[in-house]
C-alpha cells in the first residue's frame, strides 16, 4: 500500500512538472467549450441541462485519454526507467494500479476543472443538479474506461505514437460498439444474443444512460469490470516482458 | 496480477530442476573466497532469448566482504545477469538467492535486500534530484526522519548537494550516474549490484565512486560489472570473467593476473642505442625463454620471458640488473611484472578460446 501511494504521487506530481498537464488541461477545456457552444449550439438549443455538453465527451476522450495513457509504460520503457521500477520491491499490482490511478485523477482534475459548464447553466437556468453530477460521475468512469486501455496498449510497445494511434483505434471500437458501424457488421449473420452482447460492449449505451440522471449500478459495474479487465490485461503484458 | 507472477515462476522452476545437477557442478568452482557468509548465491541461472542463450548456466556466490568485479566483453551476459538477480528479468532456468530470499519465489523480500544501479544509470528525468530519492525512499518504506537521514547520508556519500533541486533531466552524465548511485544505496542495503558504477565519469569522480566502494565494501556483498581492467585491480576483492553466457575464468584479480604470459616477465626499458647490443646480450642469460623488442621514440623496452613461468622472477631481475651495470646501460625502468589483465581478458574471452579455458 505504501509503495502505490508513492508511485501514484509521483506519477501524479510527474504530470504537473511538465508543461504537459497545463497544456492538456488548457486544451481539454478549450476543445470542450467549442465543441459544446459552437458544434452543439447550445444556447440555440434552449435547454438548462449540460446534456449537449456531455454528449461529446466520449468523442474527446477518444483522443485526448490515449495522449495521456501512451506514456504511462511505454516512457518507461524507453527511458529504461522501467528497469528500476521493476526492481524495486514494488508489487506488480501497485505499480499498474498505481500508475492507472494517477492518470485517473488527473483526468478527474481536468473535468472537475469544466465547473464553469455547470455555473453556467444553473446562471441561465434551474437544472435538476442531480443529472448533471451523474453525468460528471459517468463521465470520470468512462475516462476510467479509456485510461485502463490505453494503460494496457502502452505496456505493449515501447514506441509511444503506436501506442497512442493502436489506445484511440481499440477505444473507437468500445466506444461505437452499439452503432450501426459495428453492429451492422454482425447483423447479417450473428444471432441476437451475439449481437446484444456486442452493443452492451458499448460506451455510448452505459454512459448515455448515466447522462439521463438513472445512475444503474449495472453501468457502474461495466466500468468498473472494464477497467479491472484492461489493468489486469496491462500487469501480464508487463509480466510477460519480464519473461524475455 | 500478483497470481500470474507466481504462476510463471513456478513453470521456471520445474524446468530449473532438471539443470540442478549440472549447476551444482559450476557453482561448486566459488563457494565464497572471503570466507564470509554468501548472501548472493547464484544457482544454474539461464536466460534464453528465443533460441539466443543470453547466460547459461551460472553458477557462482558472492559473501560478505567481497567486491566482485563482473567481467566480460559487450553481450557476454553481465547485464542480463545482473537483471535476473534484482528481479527485472524472471530467469528461463535457476534462480538466485539473496540473503536467502529466492529471488523467483519471492521476488519483493529479495529485492528489498539489493541496491541497483542498473546500466546506464536510469532515472525518472522530469523529477529533481531530491524529489526522486525522496520517491526513492517511499518506495524502500523509509518515512520521517528516518528518510531525511537517508537521503542526507546518500546524498554526502555521492556528492549530490549542489543539485538537489534540479531536475534530473538536467544534469551531466556524470551526476545522474551518481544519482543512480545514491538511489542505490539510499536503504544501506545489504547488497549492492551495480552496473558500470563509473562509466561516464571523469577521472576524480572515478576515484571517488571507486573509494565510495571501498568504504562500504566491509558489511556489504558487492557486485560491479565493468569494462576498466584497472578498476578490478582497484577495487575487486574477486574478479568473474564471463563469455558468451558462461563463467571462463573466477579467482582474485592476482590469480587472474598470475594466468597471463607477462606473469613474472621482466620488463627492461634502455635509452641510448644499444638495441640489437643489448638484445643479444640479453638472450645470453641463463633462463630466458624469449625476448621482445619494442623501441619507443628514444627508448626500447625489452620483455623478457623466463623459460618456466612462476620461477625465480626476481633473480632474473637482479640478474638483469647486474648485466645493465656491468655494460653500463642508461636504464630508464626495470620491474617484474605481476601479469596483464587485459591480456588474460583478451585470450579468455576471444571466440573459441573461452569453452576451452574454463576452470
Amino acid at each position: 500500500m505504501n509503495e502505490l501511494l508513492a508511485i501514484f504521487r509521483r506519477e501524479l506530481g510527474g504530470y504537473f512538472a511538465t508543461p504537459l498537464a497545463f497544456i492538456f488541461i488548457v486544451i481539454f477545456l478549450f476543445t470542450m467549450g467549442a465543441f459544446t457552444f459552437y458544434l452543439g449550439a447550445y444556447y440555440e438549443s434552449d435547454q438548462a441541462d449540460l446534456t449537449i455538453f456531455f454528449n461529446f465527451h466520449p468523442w474527446l476522450y477518444l483522443f485526448l485519454i490515449p495522449a495521456i495513457s501512451m506514456r504511462l509504460w511505454a516512457e518507461e520503457r524507453r527511458s529504461g526507467s522501467i528497469e528500476l521500477l521493476l526492481s524495486l520491491p514494488v508489487p506488480l499490482w501497485a505499480a499498474v494500479l498505481g500508475k492507472f490511478l494517477a492518470a485517473w485523477a488527473f483526468s478527474g482534475i481536468a473535468l472537475a476543472l469544466t465547473f464553469p459548464m455547470w455555473i453556467t447553466v444553473n446562471y441561465l437556468g434551474d437544472p435538476d443538479n442531480g443529472v448533471v453530477l451523474a453525468g460528471y460521475l459517468g463521465s470520470f468512469f468512462m475516462a476510467g474506461g479509456y485510461l485502463a486501455i490505453g494503460s494496457c496498449l502502452s505496456a505493449v510497445t515501447r514506441n509511444q505514437v503506436i501506442a497512442f494511434v493502436v489506445s484511440v483505434a481499440v477505444s473507437f471500437l468500445f466506444t461505437v460498439s452499439g452503432l450501426p458501424i459495428v453492429t451492422d457488421f454482425f447483423a447479417s449473420w450473428a444471432p441476437q444474443q451475439v449481437l446484444s452482447t456486442i452493443a452492451s460492449f458499448s460506451f455510448l449505451t452505459h454512459f448515455e444512460a448515466i447522462t439521463r440522471g438513472v445512475i444503474d449500478l449495472r453501468d457502474i459495474v461495466y466500468f468498473v469490470t472494464l477497467i479491472a479487465t484492461w489493468l489486469i490485461a496491462c500487469g501480464i503484458a508487463v509480466d510477460m516482458k519480464k519473461a524475455g | 496480477m500478483g497470481n500470474g507472477r507466481k504462476g510463471r515462476s513456478g513453470g521456471a522452476r520445474g524446468r530449473d530442476a532438471i539443470n540442478r545437477s549440472d549447476s551444482d557442478m559450476a557453482s561448486g568452482i566459488s563457494a565464497g573466497a572471503a570466507g564470509g557468509e554468501p548472501m548472493i548465491v547464484i544457482d544454474g541461472l539461464t536466460k534464453q532469448f528465443g533460441p539466443f542463450t543470453a547466460v547459461d548456466r551460472i553458477g557462482f556466490s558472492v559473501a560478505k566482504g567481497e567486491v566482485l568485479g563482473f567481467l566480460g566483453p559487450n553481450g557476454a551476459g553481465k547485464s542480463t545477469t545482473m537483471k535476473m538477480v534484482t528481479g527485472f528479468l524472471a530467469p528461463s532456468a535457476g534462480t538466485a538467492r539473496v540473503c536467502g530470499h529466492d529471488i523467483v519465489a519471492s521476488t519483493l523480500d529479495a529485492q528489498r535486500m539489493i541496491g541497483y544501479l542498473p546500466e546506464g544509470a536510469p532515472a525518472y528525468g522530469d523529477m529533481t534530484t531530491r524529489g526522486f530519492l525522496t520517491f526513492i525512499a517511499r518506495v524502500r518504506r523509509l518515512s520521517g526522519t528516518q528518510a531525511d537521514k537517508a537521503i542526507d547520508s546518500a546524498v554526502e556519500a555521492t556528492e549530490l548537494a549542489g543539485v538537489l533541486e534540479q531536475p534530473i533531466d538536467t544534469l551531466s552524465k556524470g551526476f545522474r550516474r551518481r544519482v543512480g548511485l545514491a538511489q542505490a544505496i539510499l536503504h544501506n542495503p545489504p547488497v549492492l549490484i551495480m552496473d558500470e558504477p563509473t562509466d561516464g565519469l571523469d577521472p576524480n569522480q572515478k576515484f571517488e565512486v571507486r573509494k565510495l566502494i571501498g568504504r562500504m565494501a566491509a558489511d556489504k556483498a558487492i557486485v560491479i560489472s565493468t569494462h576498466i581492467l584497472e578498476e578490478v585491480d582497484a577495487i575487486c576483492t574477486r574478479a568473474l570473467i564471463i563469455d558468451r553466457g558462461r563463467i571462463v575464468a573466477d579467482g582474485t584479480p592476482a590469480e587472474l593476473m598470475s594466468r597471463s604470459r607477462y606473469h613474472n616477465a621482466v620488463s627492461l626499458t634502455l635509452g641510448g642505442r644499444t638495441t640489437v647490443e643489448a638484445a643479444e646480450k640479453l638472450r645470453s642469460l641463463a633462463g630466458i625463454e624469449s625476448i621482445e623488442v619494442a623501441p619507443r621514440g628514444e627508448e626500447t623496452t625489452f620483455t623478457l620471458f623466463p623459460a618456466r613461468a612462476g620461477e625465480g622472477d626476481t633473480l632474473l631481475v637482479d640478474a638483469v640488473a647486474r648485466l645493465a651495470r656491468e655494460e653500463n646501460w642508461q636504464v630508464r625502468a626495470l620491474y617484474g611484472e605481476a601479469g596483464r589483465l587485459d591480456e588474460v581478458f583478451r585470450r579468455l574471452t576471444r571466440s573459441g578460446a573461452g569453452g576451452k579455458e574454463a576452470a
